[in-house]
């Protein structure tokens, strides 16, 4: 018995991050808690300390934070944490922490929640944020925050799909006849041909349709002659979302479990989108097939309608944004694709060469959640000068009706003029290559704007190979004029945050904003810029949303760990949030009228704003920028 | 020569009698205080039992929620009145030790930490009467009482004796779990602290030697 601890528990277990723990595990933590007393002005640490291997949650009271000049950094209230700077467990304090009136504050061992964080996504990144916002990590007001952590650490699509642990297999000679037994008597879609256990091919009942039904192959050949190989292969840690992306992604319905995740190690289960379905009605898939079977852009509009209401139903259910974001992307992209072979069939003729179609700007970043301005671009292969005249036609005719259609669906001409039917962002490999030169060697205002959107491009239907050659050519002129990079510094640093949310809050001083506040400009596209920047300066190519690339760059620099975890983080709010505002008043969500925000919304917020002042902080010191500035 | 023998006491009893060989700690950063409280069937020290007892260590001036004790005592006694005011019955769910277990335990605990309480001498005399009934001596703790440590903070002079509730009142404690000997032990710990506090700004040099020295005295010495 330990009635204080139990006590300890109920009042921590009503605040993040402890309200994700299991009850073992913050009753073992609240077992471990210590009970500090202070008097008004008394300090808890100081800075230069080393850091204890205890942080702090209020219990009563209030701590101020401190620089050394005394201006006060924070104030913490009740529930509210601070001292993180013990997870680090190393270094001294930055801030002094002292009682700014008589408070008790529960201090509590830092190994110990490290252990239970490190299993527990929420709640590490909860403590991250609060960590580099040098913040509280005040949420009892904040109720969709808690909301949001609560749900989602019970949330069906982090968690492990659940797939069939004994899969039905066969090996390399088997007979397509014997394989179809196999799978008639185990009643079973599929069957998964292996090689000493280990996954090398898969046949469902769709091979068994298109190629043996079909006449194509007799049923005497092996199963190797009509399996699919290699396998799509995941570790048994797959969650649902995890599995629904790469579903949707490799255009597939099986995926294979193997041990290490690898097609090297021993096959342990198959998952099927059948399973996926069981465990959820599956609307995206759904819509994805539909998309592939429809016959006009009239009928996709109808599509992307209701993609907006499952979108919808996601915010509601919070549903990871990144998730979202990527299931929307995927959506777009299929209605994308749907609509050029539309066009490829109305142009009556075959493309004369190869080419690919680009999403840019936020489409090219898979972050376009809402339906806002189309931006596109194509580029095709290298034809010689005399072909070169009737291609161009070829693919401006082409693009003119892939921008008609899917202005059709809902995505609005864009008013810039940034689509694949405009001459300039219709071209070539190497008129591509010559442009982005151009632009690098000359950064001025506007090419530095055109790169920002021009370098986050995707593939969304073609030739990979082109696309590739586009991005070496970037590379390859960026790592010949290096400075470009200072000079896409400095225009990631245009935006400085917000000091203040609640005191020096920028919002647009005319127009038809006028008073509201730029959530693009001003919070998001900083983060984007950052994150853009950094992974170009890393020579990272083909990753182009911008948590993604907040991920890379953790992997590249766990130096700077903190800051880009903080900054994905943001990101994530603000995106939700922004959608949230968009399908809420059926715009582009890129205006926030001040008024309108809870204080939760505020906090979120403002957390943003340090993320943002976090990551420009170091772009600046790396690419020296005080003197350009 | 039987007489000369000395008494033989069990092993428990002997390793708590050996914490006290050296002198009394003064610094109160470097003591260990252990505050406890407990829940009886009546106030009659000779008749009445104890029902449970809940102590939680203070060390560094920090409540360690990690050092804590509480025991729930088997007794035959049962005063229906009291069970009102505690909340424990004859026959609780809880795991109930005997008296004997309870005196082992509660030595091996304590060791030679300072005893702090509200009104401490009723919660020693109970002790003591259990250790009795096993044969054994008093206590030799050292033990503060918070009532006299409120009354040399001198912020209320209108009485001797003020209740925990009165205090924590005073002192802005909440009162959870008021009336279990370890919610009674956690409130009397935070008293305890405050009031400590309190002294420290008064004469920022306290030590133990300051806390122990009777009210009465302060004046003539």
């Amino acid at each position: 018995m330990n009635t204080i601890a139990e006590r300890i528990y109920d009042y921590l277990k009503a605040y993040p991050p402890f309200n994700v723990l299991t009850s073992e595990q913050l009753f073992s933590i609240s077992k471990a808690v210590d009970v500090i007393y202070l008097e008004n002005n008394e300090y808890l640490f100081e800075i230069g300390k080393p850091v204890a291997n205890h942080f702090y949650v209020v219990r009563d009271g209030a701590i101020g934070l401190f620089r050394a000049t005394d201006t006060l950094v924070d104030e913490c209230d009740e529930g509210d944490i601070f001292g993180l700077r013990a997870l680090l467990r190393k270094g001294d304090y930055k801030l002094n922490a002292k009682a700014i009136e008589e408070s008790i504050v529960y201090s509590i061992s830092s190994e110990l929640l490290e252990t239970y964080i490190t299993t527990n996504k929420d709640a590490s990144q909860f403590l991250m944020a609060s960590f580099a916002s040098n913040t509280k990590a005040k949420s009892t007001d904040d109720e969709d925050f808690v909301k949001t952590l609560n749900r989602s650490s019970e949330y069906t699509y982090l968690q492990t799909a659940d797939y069939s642990k004994n899969p039905v297999t066969c090996t390399v000679n088997t007979s397509i006849k014997d394989a179809a037994i196999i799978m008639t008597e185990k009643h079973v879609g599929s069957v998964v041909i292996v090689d000493n256990a280990k996954p090398i091919g898969i046949i469902t009942d769709k091979d068994l349709r298109t190629k043996i039904a079909t006449g194509q192959y007799i049923i005497d050949n092996t199963v190797s002659s009509i399996m699919s190989s290699p396998v799509i292969t995941y570790p048994e840690t797959i969650t649902v979302a995890e599995a629904q992306i790469a579903m949707l992604k490799h255009r597939i319905t099986h995926l294979c479990i193997t041990k290490d995740g690898t097609t090297n190690t021993e096959l342990t289960g198959i998952l099927s989108e059948h399973d996926i379905i069981v465990l959820r009605e599956n609307n995206a898939s759904a819509l994805i097939k539909e998309i592939k079977r429809s016959h006009s852009a009239e009928q996709l509009k109808g599509i992307r309608q209701r993609t907006e209401q499952l979108l919808k139903r996601y915010l509601e259910q919070d549903i990871p944004i990144d998730f979202m974001s990527r299931l929307i992307s995927a959506i777009n992209d299929a209605i994308t694709q749907r609509i050029i072979e539309f066009a490829i069939t109305k142009m009556g003729k075959q493309p004369p060469t190869k080419f690919a179609w680009l999403a840019i700007g936020s489409q090219g970043r898979q972050e376009q959640l809402l339906m806002t301005d189309q931006d596109n671009a194509l580029v095709f292969e290298d034809v010689s000068k005399v072909d070169y005249d009737t291609t161009k036609a070829y693919f401006l005719q082409l693009s003119n009706y892939i921008n008609t259609d899917l202005e059709t669906v809902g995505f609005e001409l864009c008013p810039a003029q940034m689509m694949s039917n405009n001459p300039k962002w219709c071209n070539s490999v190497s008129e591509w290559s010559q442009q982005f030169k151009r632009w690098i060697t000359t950064p001025d205002q506007d090419n530095l704007m055109l790169c920002t959107i021009f370098f986050d491009y995707e593939r969304v239907y073609g030739n990979t190979n082109i696309v590739n050659q586009l991005s070496d050519s970037i590379f390859d002129h960026i790592r010949s004029h290096d400075i470009f990079l200072n000079y896409l510094g400095r225009n990631a640093l245009q935006n400085p945050p917000p000091l203040s949310f609640f005191r020096q809050f920028l919002v647009e001083a005319d127009g038809e904003h006028k008073d509201q506040f730029d959530i693009k400009a001003r919070a998001m596209m900083p983060l984007v810029d950052a994150a853009r920047l950094l992974i170009l300066s890393h020579n990272i190519k083909s990753i182009n949303n911008t948590l993604e690339r907040y991920e890379k760059l953790v992997e590249l620099e766990p130096q700077n760990k903190d800051t880009y975890l903080f900054c994905a983080e943001a990101y994530k709010n603000l995106l939700r949030f922004r959608t949230k505002q968009g399908l809420t008043n059926k715009d582009s969500g890129r205006f926030i009228d001040l008024e309108s925000l809870s204080k939760g919304n505020r906090l979120r917020l403002k957390r943003s704003f340090k993320a943002v002042k976090a990551v420009q902080e170091l772009i600046k010191t790396r690419f020296n920028l005080s003197q350009l500035l | 020569m039987k007489w000369f023998k000395r008494i033989s006491h069990p092993e428990f009893w002997n390793n708590y009698s050996s914490c006290f060989s050296k002198q009394q700690e003064q610094e109160l950063e470097s003591i260990r205080f252990v505050v406890f409280d407990t829940e009886t069937t009546g106030l009659d020290i000779k008749n009445d039992r104890i029902l449970s007892i809940g102590c939680v260590a203070i060390e560094n001036l920090k409540i360690k929620v990690s050092d804590q004790l509480e025991l729930y005592l088997a007794q035959e006694q049962f005063n229906a009145d009291t069970v009102k005011i505690h909340g424990l019955l004859r026959e609780g769910k809880l795991t109930k030790v005997e008296e004997s277990e309870a005196a082992m335990q509660f030595l091996e605990y304590v060791q030679n930490a300072v005893l702090v309480a509200h009104h401490a001498a009723f919660d020693v005399a109970m002790i003591n009467q259990v250790l009795q009934r096993q044969g054994l001596p008093k206590l030799k703790n050292k033990v503060l009482d918070t009532g006299h440590l409120f009354q040399k903070t001198k912020l209320d002079t209108s009485k001797i004796h003020f209740s925990l509730d009165e205090l924590a009142k005073r002192f802005k404690i909440p009162l959870h779990d008021r009336h279990t000997a370890s919610g009674d032990a956690y409130i009397t710990a935070l008293l305890f602290l405050k009031v400590v506090s309190q002294l420290k700004t008064m004469n920022p040099k306290l030590t133990f030697r300051d806390l122990e020295r009777s009210h009465k005295r302060v004046g003539l010495l």
